[in-house]
């Protein structure tokens, strides 16, 4: 008897395919869809700024970033006769996020370096974890504490530079007050930002390749000499896009600087005297008895800032993300 | 006899370098007090300017005979960044030490348990707290939860999970909104609810201006946990053929757990003391409002800025208390993020 050879039995082959479940389809187009909130509300914030804020901006024009006076009056006939712009606020936004930045990226670099490569270890951690917190502290106790801690130290400080270089025309002042100055609100947004800079400084530092550290050290270079000639230069950009950060959040500070700056509606260079701008606390400012057409004024220079803060962000965060990750 | 060579470390300091710092950190402070007897230069900060520039000047000489200038800018750089973060440190503890030592005198029981209902601001300290304000705070941290989280983690899904074409623009977009000013994010939530809709200042506004300030640090958070979940228990899960959808909810976010949560908690001490948005879209109230979406509400910083304001020596008492309570509370916030953190990192 012989076997019978065994017929061939072709299995159907099974469908492969790529094409996700619904389950997962279901899943990743949820997921997509919230992903995108960042841009939807970006987007919303500019568009409503802007529909807000419109009356304004075409009322003034171009002068609404170009004039210094901000006044609205309304004559007999019951016609308002508005005048915004907000020249000497952004001047002095910029002349105190500039000071801010003076007073704290060389104390931020410092610090990083001391964190990376001077600080025994139980220091180092301490300090990272009282810097974190640093950056967690409400802006408002950067507030209280600038007016009622800082500015009597602040003042002594400001007259000391005032007697030994009262010559240098940023450090004269037309009349002695020293209270409320473009200074002090620097010296305050220069504690806000440190930790910002400091982190970001760290970071980059921390990255420095080993081989190249080790090169430095093998040729007989000091540990100063290794940071002048490979870390700095590796971090150079990091420090800068911290730097950058630390500008933006600058720029937006609000409560901090309010209660520590007399804001005055004239473009001011002298820093140590007691009259300054800052758009956002200027927003605050006017907003409690703000009428309609004000309250446009406002939106428009809150669309201003927005502008301007979104820029030095993308900016910085180009800066930062090219660094570390070229790695150059 | 068997011997082992004792390593020998150059780099140690030698009791003789150790004889040299002190010689050179006594003379520094002796040079202080003779100048600032001498000299016109008074206070404070004039001994510490002169002792600075002495140590550095005295170390200097000294070392200049074993290392040569190298040694001296060595020394140097090393005493200088010291001093930066001396600086740094300086000014965190003046924060905390004014908080605690000024807040102090304006905590009571009252000050923890009351409202402001029978009393104002510029009553003596005693009569009315702020438990109202702290109930506020609660529901509006609680509000913005609600809507920044679901966001904020599934934004990071997408990144981490997905990688899908538009990550590189999310991300973008996530860090230029981390940047968004808070005064811009109230500012915005009163241009675009309160003018065009009929819903009026209340919590419910106050928690979605709080929002836009969340969600970019709760994402970014949150993807770097996430990006810790090790590929190897994705691809387990797709192995043993589950979804990716079954991966993410049953593999994924358990591993990630804790470490969501210190995100999210991360996310509230950023927005627990803001205060900016809160004066357009929350407005002020003296006692309990329960209702989150009707009516004015407060909150712990909008005692603070009020009381600030207010100018007289109670009610900046009693922003100086409010500001303590306010900071104990982002900073058991903050321990309590720190805790998981590590926690989550060991895991």
């Amino acid at each position: 008897m012989s076997v019978a050879s065994p017929t061939k039995v072709t299995p159907p082959a099974r469908t492969i395919t790529t094409k996700p479940r619904v389950s997962d389809q279901i899943f990743r187009g949820i997921v997509t869809a919230f992903s995108f909130s960042a841009l939807v509300i970006l987007s919303l914030i500019a568009l409503f700024l802007f529909l807000k804020g419109f009356s304004t901006l075409r009322a003034q024009g171009f002068g609404f970033i170009t004039h210094f006076e901000w006044s609205i009056t309304t004559d007999d006939a019951g016609k308002e006769a508005a005048h915004f712009g907000l020249q000497a606020m952004l001047i002095g936004t910029v002349v105190i996020s500039f000071i801010a930045l003076v007073i704290a990226v060389p104390l931020s670099v410092l610090t990083a370096l001391f964190l990376t490569f001077y600080a025994p270890n139980a220091v180092k951690k301490l300090l990272i974890t009282v810097i974190d917190l640093m950056a967690a502290f409400p802006s408002i106790l950067y507030g209280l504490w600038g007016y009622f801690v800082l500015m009597p130290m602040a003042e002594y400080w400001a007259k000391l530079l005032h007697k030994w270089l009262g010559w240098i025309y940023i450090f004269n002042v037309p009349e002695p007050v020293f209270t409320r100055s473009p200074f002090i609100a620097g010296i305050v947004l220069s504690v806000m930002i440190i930790p910002i800079i400091t982190s970001v400084s760290r970071e980059v530092f921390s990255q420095t390749p080993l081989d190249r550290v080790q090169a430095a050290y093998a040729l007989g270079s000091s540990k100063w000499g290794m940071i002048r000639a490979v870390v700095l230069p590796f971090g150079a950009g990091g420090v800068v896009g911290g730097s950058m950060l630390g500008l933006g959040r600058a720029f937006g500070e609000t409560v901090a600087v309010y209660s520590v700056l007399n804001i005055v509606f004239r473009t001011n260079f002298h820093i140590l005297f007691t009259q300054g701008g800052n758009v956002a606390s200027m927003i605050i400012q006017k907003f409690g008895e703000a009428g309609k057409t004000e309250i446009s004024a406002l939106i428009a220079a809150g669309l201003v800032l927005f502008i301007l803060t979104l820029l030095v962000n993308f900016a910085a965060n180009f800066v930062v993300t090219r660094t570390v990750k070229s790695g150059r | 006899m068997q011997s082992t060579v004792k390593p020998i470390r150059p780099w140690a300091a030698s009791p003789r370098d150790r004889a040299l710092t002190a010689t050179s950190v006594a003379l520094s402070v002796l040079a202080s007090f003779l100048v600032v007897a001498v000299t016109p230069m008074k206070g404070k900060l004039a001994y510490a300017f002169v002792f600075f520039i002495a140590w550095l000047v005295i170390d200097s000489v000294l070392v200049i005979r074993k290392s040569g200038m190298k040694g001296v800018r060595d020394g140097l750089a090393a005493k200088i960044t010291l001093l930066g973060g001396a600086l740094v440190m300086m000014a965190v503890a003046s924060i905390l030490w004014s908080v605690i030592s000024r807040g102090i005198k304006g905590i009571n029981l009252a000050f923890v348990t009351e409202n402001m209902r029978q009393a104002s601001l510029f009553d003596p300290i005693g009569k009315g707290g702020i438990l109202h304000a702290i109930f506020g705070t609660v529901l509006l941290i609680v509000i913005a939860i609600i809507f920044s989280v679901p966001m904020g983690i599934l934004t990071a899904l997408y990144l981490t999970e997905i990688k899908g074409r538009a990550a590189g623009l999310i991300q973008f977009l996530v860090q230029a909104m981390s940047g968004v000013p808070s005064v811009v994010a109230g500012l915005f939530i009163y241009a675009a609810i309160i003018l065009n809709t009929p819903l009026r200042a209340s919590s419910f506004l106050g928690g979605l201006a709080l929002t836009i300030l969340m969600v970019p640090t709760v994402t970014r958070t949150a993807q770097e946990v996430l990006n810790l979940v090790p590929r190897d228990l994705r691809e387990a899960g797709l192995a043993m053929g589950a979804t990716q959808w079954k991966t993410v909810a049953l593999v994924v976010i358990p591993a990630a757990r804790s470490g969501l949560i210190t995100a999210t908690i991360l996310g509230v001490a950023r927005i627990a003391g803001e205060t900016a948005p809160l004066l357009f879209t929350v407005g002020t109230f003296d006692s309990y409002n329960f209702n989150p979406v009707k009516g004015e509400n407060t909150a712990i910083p909008i005692i603070v800025w009020r009381a600030l304001n207010g100018g007289s020596p109670e009610s900046v008492q009693r922003a100086w208390s409010a500001i303590l309570v306010l900071l104990i509370v982002v900073l058991a916030l903050f321990i309590a993020a720190r805790a998981l953190g590590t926690k989550a990192m060991k895991k």
